[in-house]
């Protein structure tokens, strides 16, 4: 080649990896609009440097008092995981019950247009909000104490299981559905015969997985003041018990893997 | 030119893969090596580079021993050995130039690799070999956007990239179609004359290993029993290879006819 | 089995055979026996319990109707709010990559990396972001940095879990072929790993960014930043009518962050 031709042959041979986003300018664009939105962000949050400062001090502070973890009061800790527990399971009954008829109405296959709108507004309602926020709700409206912490957990049972079982349920094999309605089988009989059967394994597996993140919501929720582990943790922390907080900590963290491998292997059997 | 003594590969405490090899290529020959499934075929292949580690004997690449090198002299010999593989094992999302490219992974630095800034030499040797290969306008196509042939050709260059002293083909058509898969013992065979190449190919199709090789080396567990000319290779040395073995393809055909009319018995299914 | 046939040639129909009989009726007895231990041990007041809807409604009617007039406040923190989920999002991404890759079997320098990477995913997921929030928040003091802290350490199990199952999920062959031309480790996990997970990571990142936001939402009632501080200081003061504005300002939030999300998946992936 004695001149560099300019015809698409030539401009090949200089090869360049085609660039992952090809329009350059929008290319370009997300670029500065990602450094701008870290400058902004980082400029306008109030961080406090000062009280940041005395971080590191403070860490061995409250590490120095966690270690070694006090499992003395092994009673107290018990006893808030007891509540966790039963807290967690009456939640998830309840939760699981009534998931079924806001999960019927969510269905848009099988719920009037107006129901629908109902249900996945309940669903949707109750899945935006973190069960902290509603814990922290309940305990204004019921006082302290497990109570709040079972609303609480039935109310995020019924969005997340609510919300799976409705998508369950909208992609259910409509011929049997058909099969019973032309046998002159009324709505209830219908749903009973045609649809639950279709999808009473999944629910079965949600409800273990449901009992799992349960028991873990009510260790969070009693943070708030809604009962169980949390609540006992939160106090540990706020009278500077660190010891007794890790204790807790720990034992928090080895039910949940047990939990975790539990439900696992339950739903494994069941699927 | 390759040399193999004595190689020995079990694994554990099984029946050894390999019994003992010998073999040695030179030139810009094309040796087949054939045997039915598990005669050690894979095994003996990925002892030349080292993707399996021999348990014992000698593999010399023009005078470099191979079996005791540590990891930086083993990667600059694996350098110089291509290695061409049944399923293609291109890199799907990576376009045909980078998977290209990629064959000169052990000559450039990593930010070189990272940032996709290889030397304008090659670049211009991977689009003389994309264009000898009939494919240098997929060079911007993304490797999974192409047929089965034209991914092995993506192979085998990726390949020659590394401008390689030897060449390994492990079953290179077994993955294709009658006729693609003739189309890359064609390619073999020249590409092996035309850049004086030796050139190793396990292969199942017997009709295949006959047209387009010079020399077919037979493996049975691990011991080689066969090593001529496609000429000598007979009913009898056929019979020896694959003989009592009941072999998912149908290699046992008789070789006496011609390969043209039976490549659709070879269709690897 | 003939237990079952014997009854169909009496014309008997039962629904299950006596075993799953006996298995459901037992499954069931344990859930009933869970339930009625947990129903009379629990720590209630049952007088409380017959209330609740009364004080619910209550509750529910002083909050009505919402009361927007520090709505620029909560859009401030808001905003706040958001730059926690998705600053704590990014940076997590620079330690969840190679606690991943650390932590899969497949790309894992030796097995102590194996088990220091799998102890910091579980140590990170068994411990809720309100909980690391709490931790930091007595170390650090009120505020974001707590919040972004807390945020990443949960988020570091989660990303880290996922891309480690996904880098497990590679397909082994292009990594073989990398390794036969040479390339050092480093190349090969940019050519042969990168490539294949790059799908995976985008869609893990975008879903933990989601839950991030809602995660966010509930920092600041343990004092580390953004909505939740306004939302624990108006319920505080009885503040009703203004909860009721930021809890409609949350769901609107987190609509936002899920129709962004979805935006997202389609778009990259």
């Amino acid at each position: 080649m004695t001149r560099p031709d300019p015809s698409k042959k030539s401009d090949a041979r200089a090869w360049r990896k085609p660039p992952f986003i090809a329009n350059p300018l929008l290319r370009y664009g997300l670029l500065v609009l990602l450094a701008g939105y870290l400058s902004w962000a980082l400029a306008t949050l109030p961080f406090n440097w000062e009280r940041i400062g005395e971080g590191l001090p403070r860490a061995a502070r409250i590490f120095g008092g966690g270690f070694p973890p006090n499992f003395s009061r092994f009673d107290l800790l018990l006893t808030g995981f007891t509540e966790s527990l039963q807290i967690a399971i009456l939640a998830t009954l309840l939760g699981v019950l009534l998931s079924i008829p806001f999960a019927v109405m969510a269905a848009r296959n099988i719920a009037p247009l107006p129901i629908y709108l109902l249900g996945r507004t309940v669903i949707i309602v109750s899945r935006s909000f973190h069960p902290v926020i509603v814990a922290i709700l309940f305990v204004a409206a019921v006082g302290f104490g497990p109570l709040a912490g079972i609303l609480t957990l039935t109310l995020y049972s019924i969005g997340f299981v609510g919300k799976l079982l409705a998508e369950e349920i909208e992609e259910i094999d409509w011929g049997q559905v058909e099969a019973m309605r032309s046998t002159g089988a009324g709505y209830l009989a219908t749903l009973y015969y045609a649809v639950f059967p279709q999808v009473l394994p999944r629910q079965v597996g949600l409800s273990m997985y449901q009992l799992d993140s349960n028991l873990r919501a009510s260790a969070v929720v009693g943070i708030v003041g809604a009962g169980g582990i949390g609540s006992t943790l939160m106090n540990a922390f706020g009278r500077y018990d660190y010891d007794f907080a890790f204790a807790i900590l720990l034992v928090i963290i080895a039910v949940i893997l047990i939990s975790e491998g539990v439900s696992g292997w339950v739903r494994k059997r069941i699927w | 030119m390759l040399e193999i003594t004595n190689l020995i590969k079990r694994y554990g405490q099984d029946e050894p893969v390999l019994k003992g090899l010998d073999l040695a290529v030179e030139g810009n020959s094309v040796v087949a090596i054939v045997g039915a499934s598990g005669a050690g075929k894979s095994t003996l292949l990925r002892c030349i580079n080292r993707l399996v580690e021999p348990t014992s004997g000698s593999i010399t690449l023009n005078g470099t021993e191979i079996v005791n090198l540590r990891r930086r002299e083993l990667r600059r010999v694996r350098r110089k050995i291509g290695m061409v593989f049944q399923g293609f094992n291109l890199i799907d999302r990576l376009t045909v130039m980078e998977n290209v490219l990629a064959g000169r992974l052990g000559y450039v630095s990593l930010f070189q690799a990272v940032t996709r800034r290889f030397p304008a030499e090659d670049i211009e040797r991977a689009f003389v070999l994309l264009e000898r290969v009939g494919i240098a306008h997929y060079a911007n196509k993304r490797a999974d956007e192409l047929s089965g042939g034209e991914r092995q050709r993506v192979g085998v260059v990726r390949a020659l990239m590394q401008e390689p002293e030897v060449l390994l083909a492990d079953e290179p058509t077994a993955s294709l179609d009658p006729r693609t898969s003739e189309q890359i013992m064609v390619l073999l065979q020249s590409l092996a004359s035309e850049l004086t190449l030796p050139v190793l190919i396990n292969i199942h199709n017997v009709a295949q290993a006959r047209s387009y090789t010079d020399r077919i080396v037979g493996l049975r567990h691990g011991t080689m029993i066969f090593d001529g000319t496609p000429g000598e290779f007979d009913k009898e040395a056929l019979d020896a290879i694959y003989g009592g073995i009941e072999s998912p393809e149908d290699a046992t055909t008789p070789p006496e006819t011609g390969s043209e009319e039976r490549e659709s018995d070879h269709d690897p299914a | 089995m003939v237990d079952n046939d014997d009854l169909l040639a009496a014309r008997i129909w039962r629904r299950h055979n006596p075993r799953e009989q006996l298995a459901r009726y037992g499954a069931m007895l344990v859930t009933l026996m869970l339930v009625v231990w947990a129903v009379r041990d629990i720590d209630i007041f049952w007088p409380w319990v017959w209330d609740a809807p009364n004080q619910i409604s209550s509750l529910g009617s002083r909050m009505w109707p919402p009361d927007p007039s520090r709505l620029s406040e909560i859009l401030d923190a808001m905003v706040e709010t958001v730059h926690i989920a998705t600053l704590a999002t990014m940076l997590t991404i620079f330690i969840a990559l190679p606690v991943s890759y650390i932590a899969a079997q497949n790309t894992t320098p030796n097995r102590a990396c194996l088990w220091l990477g799998r102890f910091i995913l579980v140590a990170s997921r068994s411990v809720n972001t309100i909980i690391w929030a709490l931790l930091f928040v007595a170390i650090f003091g009120p505020g974001v940095l707590a919040g972004i802290l807390a945020i990443m350490c949960r988020s570091v199990g989660f990303i880290g879990k996922l891309m480690g199952e996904a880098i497990e999920e590679i397909d082994r062959r292009p990594v073989e072929a990398m390794e036969a031309t040479g390339a050092s480790k480093a190349k090969v996990i940019v050519y042969a790993i990168v490539p294949q997970v790059v799908p995976a990571f985008f869609a893990i990142v975008i879903l933990r960014w989601d839950i991030n936001i809602r995660e966010s939402t509930v920092l600041g009632l343990v004092g580390a930043g953004g909505i939740g501080v306004i939302l624990q200081g108006s319920i505080d003061t009885f503040a009703w009518q203004t909860v009721a504005t930021i809890l409609v300002a949350i769901i609107l939030l987190v609509l936002v962050g899920e129709a962004i999300t979805a935006l997202l998946r389609r778009r990259v992936i």
